[in-house]
């Protein structure tokens, strides 16, 4: 009798997933007990998670190893992004715990989506197979299609929650197709085995493999939000809870970004030449049709929906620059973007009351002055998102395209550039009418929402901080992309 | 000590202090803001007393590295060319804050703080010597500027302001891509990655990259001096700004696109800038006779002096391109001079605003009767920006038409005309405001300078007296400075030359003539 051998187990390559997995469970079983004020509870659960996960991501900083027959890696680059999500969901959390007392979201249910929605975050970041990383893919888009329609009272989010899964549904069917295409040429889904196999192949496999290079960008274009991919992101982002639309912007568009990078930078990186011109046309109309179409909207989410479909356009001139230039630009940029952008959206969650969301940007009319530390706040995304010194969404813009200059894509760098110059009339808009225009909206007292203040300042602080010392974060960021190999 | 740093950064930490106070009363923010604004011209005049006007070279250097992947520092230095242009900003930015105590009565505290984050912003470019460090203070000052012409602006003021911000962006990002273009040119050839001005001094870059890298530089300072035709932000920002704004409008952040002609585009790129000075020198004659034209017909006062500014910038830029001591000394001169003369235009329209809130010329006549100590004023403030001798507009042009002769004589001809133009509108608007019967009854009312209003004007005056009269202990600190820097562009501009060559021939960049 022949046994199959058993795979060894390495639980320590899969802690950080356990730790998240295990405190999603933890919430829905402490859920049944808790009612009342003290859900408040369920929260700090989540957040006391997610900072044993990012400890123990910290603690295996310089372990490098592969583990469940190379589907599973620990390396810097997936721990990058493990901090990473552990920051973007424990802060989409702390905004929660707030936010929801605004709305009749069941908060259990809601604290463990969130949490699985990172499990599949973490494991997009850290699969090092094709089948595991599109499991990872499904775990965090079933999660969110169920978080965007957790609002069930309201039609918006219903009809968010269709349109995202129907068309997410249709992206998971083009990266599985792709991925298949991939195993047939190369006989293989471990990324380093396709790697391998790749540089041996004759004509037909070598259709094949493109075929499923394009599927595949078809699939991660859909999830970043590329264009022409974007076509659901504004609805989406308009219908959902605003705490789930930012951690769509932010979590959901990091982890593709975390996987699409591993995959053609890494992985496809010899076939370069066959990708970056798609994906350099690609970044050109992201950011144009992303900023363009910003400028007409009149609601703040949907403007910052375009906003997020931009910033993937800078993201993806990192990704035609290359690893060795643009990967270590692409994690500093995706850590800014998610503290710029999470601090935006908690401002808009700032100002919605129980029953009036004051999504327009006419609601912002007049807020300056009236509430200063709110408002002063927001001057610091907006001006972060335009790209504006000394913050954080300066120095990205800085590091992408630099890392474009670097690698002869002068011409996209220019594009980039007017982009932002676009870019810079919406951002500003808010602050005009915050700051120029009179109005008498009134919003909830922040001191009655801790969690908020809590949310605003840590992702305040973040953007000036890292916009004023940068080097360090730079540094990690560079050495997670050489731990690529 | 870190003395420059120091004086960068003490309105900062001023505008920090003044986030904290209450937004009411108004007295202790006010007066808080005018302690911090003092401060850092107390600390310049130490600058001054210690700058050795021997050295031709960056004094008072300051380095820390900052981003050190990127070879990016926290470089700060000052030599001969910005530092008067430092004393200015120093100077007239405590005036600005006395002069806000009287004419801004809504959200004194944000004004108050704006205003010295903008202090921190211009002294920052000023003493900047890495592009990173350029770059980011350049961008800094934008964002305050905003905030003034557009909370405290006129009817049209949130116009104003975005038309502000949306050229300036334009021009600074594509500049933004261009050091970054130079820079990684430089690390490719010499190995070595630094934003570091000094270093990129001695780098030279092949004639067609130089083109297009002087272009993008050349739009983003072009913008903001501005220069013809990208000008038509300036009447706009300028007339909906508040006194304040328009004053360190017009007196300091014009400055920073002059300078940055004479700091970075010209000296970085001195093949393509040699190339390029015949249109710019063109640029400027039109700008003079343009502007001088323009603000003949203005109705308002406001955009009268806007255009005025046109007219001055464009003596400045043709200073500059002569290449010669005479003109790039006058070029600086005159900065200070416009900082000075125009600054005081602006604060004299805003006085008689605050008193009447309306700038247009018709509605008034005949204040000298009422006014007389307000009319001396004016007239002496006039008379310096029209370049009467003995104040100092006359030195700065004298010198820059002097200089331009030499190298760019059909410019300086036709630039020539412009002193007499604005002659002309300059004292045609005095003759309409200040003289003939007092008609509008409105006008019988109006009060004269108060005492506060004379200790702004009065540090002003005496300022155009000593720099008409007795240049020289300013020239002389410049002059090293302004001649290692032509030295180097003419040796740069020199060896790029066959030997045998001499200027006036063309320059070689058509190789298929052999």
């Amino acid at each position: 009798m022949t046994m199959i051998p058993a795979p060894d187990i390495s639980w320590i390559a899969i802690l950080p997933l356990l730790l998240v997995t295990g405190t999603a469970i933890l919430i829905m079983l402490v859920d049944l007990w808790m009612q009342g004020p003290e859900r408040d509870a369920l929260g700090w659960i989540g957040l006391a998670g997610l900072l044993a996960t990012a400890l123990a991501a910290i603690a295996l900083w310089k372990t490098h190893m592969s583990a469940f027959s190379g589907a599973v890696a620990i390396d810097a680059y997936g721990l990058f992004f493990t901090l990473l999500f552990c920051a973007g969901s424990g802060l989409t959390l702390l905004m929660s715990m707030s936010y929801l007392e605004v709305t009749d979201i069941r908060t259990g249910d809601y604290y463990s989506l969130v949490l699985f929605a990172t499990v599949g975050m973490l494991l997009m970041a850290t699969a090092t197979d094709l089948i595991l990383l599109f499991l990872g893919l499904e775990v965090m888009s079933l999660a969110v299609y169920a978080l965007s329609g957790i609002w069930r009272e309201q039609q918006r989010s219903n009809e968010a929650a269709l349109k995202y899964f129907l068309l997410g549904a249709f992206a998971s069917g083009f990266l599985l197709f792709g991925i298949a295409l991939l195993y047939g040429a190369t006989g293989s889904t471990t990324l380093g085995s396709i790697a391998a196999a790749i540089g041996r192949l004759g004509t037909t496999e070598n259709t094949l493999v493109t075929a499923g290079m394009a599927l595949l960008l078809v699939g991660f274009g859909f999830k970043v939000a590329a264009v022409p991919f974007h076509l659901w992101t504004p609805d989406v982002y308009e219908g959902a809870p605003t705490s789930v639309t930012a951690l769509m912007a932010v979590g959901v568009k990091a982890a593709a970004f975390a996987a699409f990078a591993r995959v053609f930078l890494h992985t496809l990186a010899t076939l370069s030449p066959d990708w970056s011109a798609i994906l350099w046309v690609l970044a050109a109309l992201t950011m144009t049709v992303g900023n363009v179409t910003a400028l007409l909207q009149q609601n703040i989410k949907r403007m910052l929906a375009y906003s997020s479909i931009a910033h993937a356009g800078y993201l993806l001139v990192g990704m035609v620059a290359g690893r060795q230039f643009g990967g270590a630009a692409i994690l500093f940029y995706l850590i800014g973007y998610t503290l710029m952008t999470l601090g935006a959206f908690a401002v808009v969650a700032a100002i919605g009351r129980r029953g009036e969301a004051n999504e327009t940007l006419d609601d912002f009319a007049g807020l300056g002055f009236r509430y200063p530390s709110l408002s002063l706040a927001m001057i610091v995304f907006m001006l972060s998102l335009a790209g504006i010194p000394p913050l954080v969404g300066f120095v990205g813009k800085f590091y992408i395209f630099s890392a474009a200059v670097r690698a002869g894509y002068v011409g996209l760098a220019v594009i980039g550039v007017l982009n932002s110059v676009i870019s810079v009339y919406y951002y500003v808009g808010v602050l005009v009418r915050m700051y120029m225009t009179e109005g008498a909206l009134e919003i909830p007292v922040l001191s009655d929402r801790p969690y908020l203040v809590a949310t605003l300042l840590l992702t305040a602080t973040g953007t000036v901080l890292l916009g004023l010392f940068p080097s360090s974060l730079y540094e990690l960021a560079r050495q997670s992309v050489l731990s690529l190999g | 000590m870190p003395l420059l740093s120091l004086i960068v950064f003490t309105p900062l930490a001023g505008a920090l202090i003044l986030m904290c106070m209450p937004k009411e009363p108004y007295a202790p923010l006010r007066r808080g803001a005018f302690i911090f604004s003092l401060l850092p011209f107390a600390l310049s005049l130490c600058l001054l007393a210690r700058f050795n006007p021997a050295d031709p070279g960056f004094q008072f250097t300051e380095t820390v590295p900052w981003i050190p992947q990127f070879g990016v520092a926290y470089t700060v230095a000052i030599d001969g060319i910005s530092l008067f242009l430092l004393l200015l900003t120093t100077f007239l930015t405590p005036l600005v804050v006395l002069a806000g105590w009287g004419d801004i009565h809504k959200r004194v505290k944000e004004y108050m703080v704006f205003m010295l984050l903008m202090e921190t912003g211009m002294l920052g470019a000023f003493v900047a010597v890495d592009l990173f460090l350029f770059y980011v203070f350049w961008e800094i000052m934008l964002i305050p500027m905003y905030f003034l012409v557009g909370v405290w602006g006129g009817e049209r003021r949130i116009y104003a302001a975005i038309k502000l911000v949306l050229y300036t962006m334009t021009g600074s990002l594509l500049m933004l891509v261009a050091i970054l273009y130079l820079v990684i040119l430089h690390q490719q050839q010499t190995g070595l990655l630094t934003f570091d001005l000094v270093r990129l001094y001695e780098f030279s870059a092949p004639l067609v990259t130089q083109r297009w890298l002087f272009a993008a530089f050349a739009l983003a300072f072009a913008i903001k001096v501005p220069m013809f035709p990208l000008h038509t932000w300036l009447p706009d920002a300028h007339t909906e700004a508040p006194t304040g704004g328009s004053v360190i409008l017009a007196g300091v952040l014009l400055k920073m696109g002059t300078y940055g002609f004479l700091r970075f585009a010209i000296p970085l790129f001195p093949l393509a800038a040699r190339e390029a000075l015949p249109f710019i020198a063109a640029l400027a004659v039109i700008g003079i006779v343009y502007g001088a034209l323009v603000s003949m017909v203005q109705p308002d006062l406001k955009r009268l002096v806007a255009y005025s500014s046109v007219s001055h910038l464009g003596f400045v830029m043709l200073g500059m391109t002569a290449l010669n001591t005479q003109g790039v000394e006058g070029s600086i001169y005159q900065m200070l001079n416009h900082g000075l003369s125009t600054g005081a235009l602006f604060l004299a329209v805003g006085v008689i605003y605050e008193r009447r809130h309306t700038r247009l010329i018709r509605e008034f006549g005949g204040l000298w009767q009422q006014t007389p100590l307000y009319g001396a004023v004016f007239m002496i403030v006039m008379l310096s920006s029209v370049g009467l001798p003995g104040l100092n507009g006359f030195v700065g042009e004298l010198l820059i038409l002097l200089g331009a002769f030499q190298t760019q004589r059909i410019a300086a001809i036709v630039g020539t005309s412009g002193v007499l133009l604005g002659a002309v509108y300059m004292l045609w608007m005095y003759q309409r405001v200040m003289f003939g019967p007092l008609t509008n009854p409105a006008n019988k009312e109006l009060r004269d300078l108060s005492p506060r209003e004379v200790l702004v004007f009065l540090p002003i005056l005496v300022m155009l007296f000593v720099m008409g009269l007795y240049p020289k202990p300013f020239l002389s600190r410049m002059e090293p400075s302004v001649q290692a820097y032509l030295t180097r562009m003419h040796h740069k501009l020199a060896i790029s030359v066959p030997v045998g060559q001499q200027a006036e021939q063309p320059p070689p960049n058509g190789r298929s003539d052999g």
